[in-house]
């Protein structure tokens, strides 16, 4: 045990509580500025596609004739730079992530029924 | 002459984390030669420039690596700056250093506990990367991100972090202090692990310069080279002298990493006293029309970032020539004489980063 340097701080760690949380159970908390994924408000959507031209992985798509707007969530790096250079300030960081998925799913939001989804909706 | 044998290292490995192939002939249990072979990883983000505007590409150029990303994205930005003669805002320039020692110390935390997994301390692994866990928890309050920051941008940064936080911060490095001197004594003084890392792969400093070995490899051989001396950043104002050490073996390189990550919770609490107020960033207008190289020093070593521009939104090149790209011949060189069970000791003591090197 003398050679033993960590000994003591294994010791020490057998009587605490465990470092990390019982996610699910214990739900995470989010800090103000982590970037979960990307949530729009098609009501002030105003399909300028500013934000599609933007985009460093091309994940989002607008479509000014069917008022749509859609995004790929597993090609979007939450990089921020959609909602930076919005000029509808329409687009806004939501702090949870979406949820894992074995596919690849495309959310797509049409202005006139707000929501219609393809794939599994963020969590 | 005994027979010799071919035995292949990688690219899927334990203790590999990233993938690299090395072919080790072997003479009963001692290496004679290793062949080298990268590849496995390539994504062709310099070809992604064509494609992206400029002010975009530094969110790709981040990815070039996962643990030392808001180094590249600094040095992206940096040698854009150049190119278009940008001054960047100091209270900037303190936030990008502040940022680049959490991340050296991020990357040499994730390297010790990956060397621990390594020589099978598992223990000493979870220890380690625990503390790593709150520089995370400081990465993603300040800029949103636990690994990938996007808050570098050309002419500054993207968001301030208040001098509260700072005091913070500076608060919790100083307790995070107190508990890496606990492992420390287990890393440089432990038996069982000197036993792993003392007098295992010595490269003197004759052949760290002929090699051209950047970084903690470099200076644990002697060299006494670190690019921050040139006083990019903050660097200039704040007071520290290159950690090194003079034998050259995969414990120096070991206790350089350590003292490293002591020296940069020193800078983030000298910055943190020392920084000034003002803005974060400056507009900038045109575009780049020139060439520039820029030197940082990632936590690994020395990487160059050269660019050059066709005075439009995209630019017309850009190179990342990355550590580990460097020290790559020195562990081609380190390899044969040595035994096969310390290959993965020596492959790791370089902390080797695939992913940036193939970019």
């Amino acid at each position: 045990m003398a050679n033993l340097k960590i000994g003591r701080l294994i010791m020490r760690s057998l009587f605490k509580k465990p470092t990390t949380k019982m996610y699910p159970v214990v739900a995470p908390v989010w800090k103000e500025n982590t970037r979960g994924h990307i949530v729009v408000d098609m009501d002030a959507c105003i399909f300028c596609g500013i934000c599609a031209r933007k985009c460093p992985t091309d994940a989002i798509s607008v479509d000014r004739e069917t008022k749509s707007w859609a995004i790929q969530r597993m090609l979007c790096l939450q990089c921020g730079c959609c909602y930076e250079v919005c000029p509808a300030k329409c687009l806004a960081n939501a702090h949870d992530y979406t949820q894992p998925n074995a596919e690849k799913v495309t959310d797509e939001y049409t202005q006139s029924d707000k929501v219609s989804e393809s794939g599994s909706s963020p969590g | 002459m005994a027979k010799r044998t071919i035995i292949p290292f990688g690219p899927q490995h334990p203790v590999l984390p990233e993938p690299i192939h090395l072919d080790l002939v072997m003479e009963d249990e001692t290496v004679v030669e290793a062949i080298p072979s990268i590849g496995f990883i390539h994504r062709g983000l310099e070809k992604l420039v064509e494609k992206n505007e400029w002010p975009e590409m530094v969110y790709v150029i981040e990815r070039v690596c996962g643990i030392c990303s808001f180094g590249h994205g600094w040095g992206y930005c940096k040698t854009i700056e150049g190119n278009m003669g940008v001054e960047v805002p100091p209270r900037a320039e303190y936030l990008r250093t502040i940022w680049a020692e959490l991340g050296r110390i991020h990357s040499h935390l994730l390297w010790l506990g990956l060397t621990a997994d390594g020589f099978g301390f598992e223990s000493l692994f979870m220890h380690t990367w625990k503390i790593r866990e709150t520089i995370l928890d400081i990465f993603e309050e300040t800029t949103g991100g636990r690994v990938i920051f996007s808050i570098c941008k050309v002419g500054g940064v993207r968001k301030d972090i208040s001098n509260e936080k700072l005091s913070e911060i500076s608060e919790i490095i100083g307790n995070l202090k107190v508990e890496l001197s606990e492992l420390t004594d287990v890393f440089l003084n432990d038996v069982s692990v000197k036993n792993r890392l003392v007098g295992v792969g010595v490269m003197t400093k004759e052949e760290a310069v002929e090699f051209g070995a950047v970084g903690p490899t470099a200076r644990a051989s002697g060299v006494d080279n670190d690019v921050r001396r040139d006083g990019h950043g903050a660097y200039g104002e704040l007071s520290f002298v290159p950690i090194v050490e003079a034998e050259g073996d995969c414990y120096a390189r070991c206790k350089v990493r350590i003292r490293e990550i002591f020296q940069s919770m020193n800078l983030i609490r000298q910055a943190v006293k020392q920084i000034p107020c003002g803005a974060v960033s400056v507009v900038v207008k045109g575009n780049p029309s020139g060439e520039y190289v820029g030197r940082m020093e990632q936590p690994r070593g020395e990487a160059y970032y050269y660019s050059k521009g066709s005075g439009t939104k995209f630019l017309e090149r850009i190179r990342v020539r990355t550590p580990t790209a460097a020290n790559i011949p020195a562990l081609v060189h380190l390899l044969p004489g040595c035994d096969l069970a310390d290959v993965p000791m020596l492959v790791l003591t370089i902390d080797p980063c695939i992913s940036c090197t193939e970019r």
